[in-house]
């Protein structure tokens, strides 16, 4: 097969750093952010936009970065589960899936505690069933998700009590 | 197999006209790429035919919602949250809404377009059965300028569309007039959340001096692409409640429909689950129409 295109420079900021990749356009934003900036935490699953392993945040909005061409992302500010956490401790949310035990094997977890920061953003006090269609696109296999769900439930309550938010 | 990200051309010009020129140079050459939902699937396993490929993510020019005098027009490049949180969409056009929201996860939400759904012609996509109740039209763009087409009869086959090599969809116009129409939708998949559809009903019907005075069905899944169900509409038409009524509208979808066998569902399946999405609305509109009646006394 013969190459048709070539290689471009994209720019975006990712977890508050700007960087310039020199890429091909169509490589997918999950494998830019792994093997060109070394950002291991989002994860590939299904490769298809169904498991959410992929998750980040683009512009502050969920995506599945398997499904990002990479010059779709130029210019664009990019979260991962990398840039949530702080320099000190846990953000709130990873917190929570320690205390609750959200977390198993650990494959499908930074995508679902991005997927917790963009359902809390949207219902900062969310019913059962908005946390199920929030979480809905990404999979757990080991949980069963019910730990998961005390997870977010667990920050809801926890920032209640601090008197602030998650997002 | 992977795809090789050197093998392909993805350009993103930034501007509608850009893009339309691009298309108009080279027709056919190029296919537009929205929120890639559909099209990176096919690429990350290898099935992506197309080589050159131009971007609409972005565009400012489809991605907006404006309200005229006489239509709602939405950009085509709006994602499936853009709709929802639309409150005039959500007001004007609960059945689109609804679809939205059985359309894909949090995350392909935001990223999936009602412009890509239609174009994608997906004969099991949520949103299709809504549009063509609603009677939406496409505004087709090209250098040439723009022309209105309806969306029925847009799809000419399976995933085969009316849009000429340098026409893009650019945005879908829906005349709000269905306001004291009773609304039903029904998606029956695998599974509740994010399964493709067996089969998903969309309806509107309204009900004066106890007899149905209009009603619109159309279905997806059910064939190569999303049908409006004329014959069924037409044997439901002026008629009042009865069980009869029933038998015989069920009667006319199984006339009118030769369902599609595949792997989600049988065709014998899907014309009795059919047959039942059909029965619940009819039941639904004359209990709606009891309900308030009831309350008018």
């Amino acid at each position: 097969m013969s190459e048709t295109a070539g290689r471009c420079e994209v720019s975006f900021t990712v977890n508050g750093a700007a960087h310039t990749v020199s890429v091909y356009p169509m490589e997918r934003l999950l494998d830019v952010l792994r093997n060109s900036l070394g950002l291991t935490g989002a994860k590939e699953g299904c490769g298809e936009g169904e498991c959410g392993t992929c998750s980040v945040l683009l512009n502050g909005e969920l995506v599945n970065s398997c499904l990002v061409p990479v010059l779709q992302a130029q210019g664009t500010e990019l979260c991962t589960i990398e840039g949530l956490t702080p320099e000190a401790g846990l953000h709130p949310v990873q917190q929570a899936f320690l205390s609750c035990g959200g977390a198993q094997c650990g494959i499908c977890t930074p995508g679902m505690i991005l997927a917790t920061v963009q359902l809390l953003r949207r219902h900062p006090t969310p019913t059962l069933e908005q946390v199920r269609e929030g979480l809905g696109g990404n999979l757990c296999r080991c949980t069963g998700y019910t730990r998961i769900f005390h997870s977010v439930f667990e920050v809801t309550k926890t920032e209640a009590e601090k008197g602030g938010t998650v997002a | 197999m992977r795809s090789r990200p050197s093998e392909y051309e993805l350009v993103a010009p930034g501007k509608l006209s850009a893009v339309l020129e691009l298309m108009a140079r080279e027709p056919g050459a190029w296919l537009p790429i929205a929120g890639g939902t559909e099209l990176m699937v096919q690429y990350g396993a290898g099935r992506l035919g197309a080589r050159k490929l131009v971007s609409l993510w972005g565009l400012p020019e489809l991605r907006r919602i404006e309200r005229t005098a006489q239509e709602l027009i939405i950009g085509s490049g709006c994602t499936y949250t853009d709709l929802r949180n639309h409150p005039q969409v959500a007001q004007e056009f609960p059945l689109l809404v609804r679809a939205a929201s059985w359309t894909g996860s949090v995350a392909n939400q935001n990223r999936g377009t009602l412009g890509g759904n239609i174009v994608n012609a997906s004969p099991a996509a949520d949103s299709l059965p809504a549009l063509m109740v609603y009677e939406a039209e496409l505004l087709l763009a090209s250098v040439r300028g723009q022309r209105r087409v309806p969306y029925i009869g847009f799809h000419t086959g399976y995933k085969q569309t009316r849009l000429n090599a340098d026409e893009i969809v650019a945005a879908i116009a829906l005349r709000p007039r269905f306001a004291n129409y009773h609304s039903y939708s029904r998606k029956v998949g695998t599974r509740n959340a994010q399964a493709i559809a067996k089969l998903c009903l969309a309806a509107l019907g309204k009900i004066s001096a106890n007899k149905i005075d209009d009603v619109r069905l159309a279905i997806g899944s059910m064939a190569v692409t999303p049908l409006r169900l004329r014959r069924t509409e037409a044997s439901l038409l002026g008629r009042e409640w009865s069980p009869a009524l029933v038998r015989d509208a069920r009667q006319a979808l199984e006339s009118e429909v030769a369902p599609i066998d595949d792997i989600r569902s049988s065709a014998a399946y899907r014309t009795h689950v059919a047959g039942n999405l059909l029965q619940e609305f009819v039941e639904s509109l004359f209990a709606r129409e009891q309900a308030s009646v009831e309350h008018a006394q």
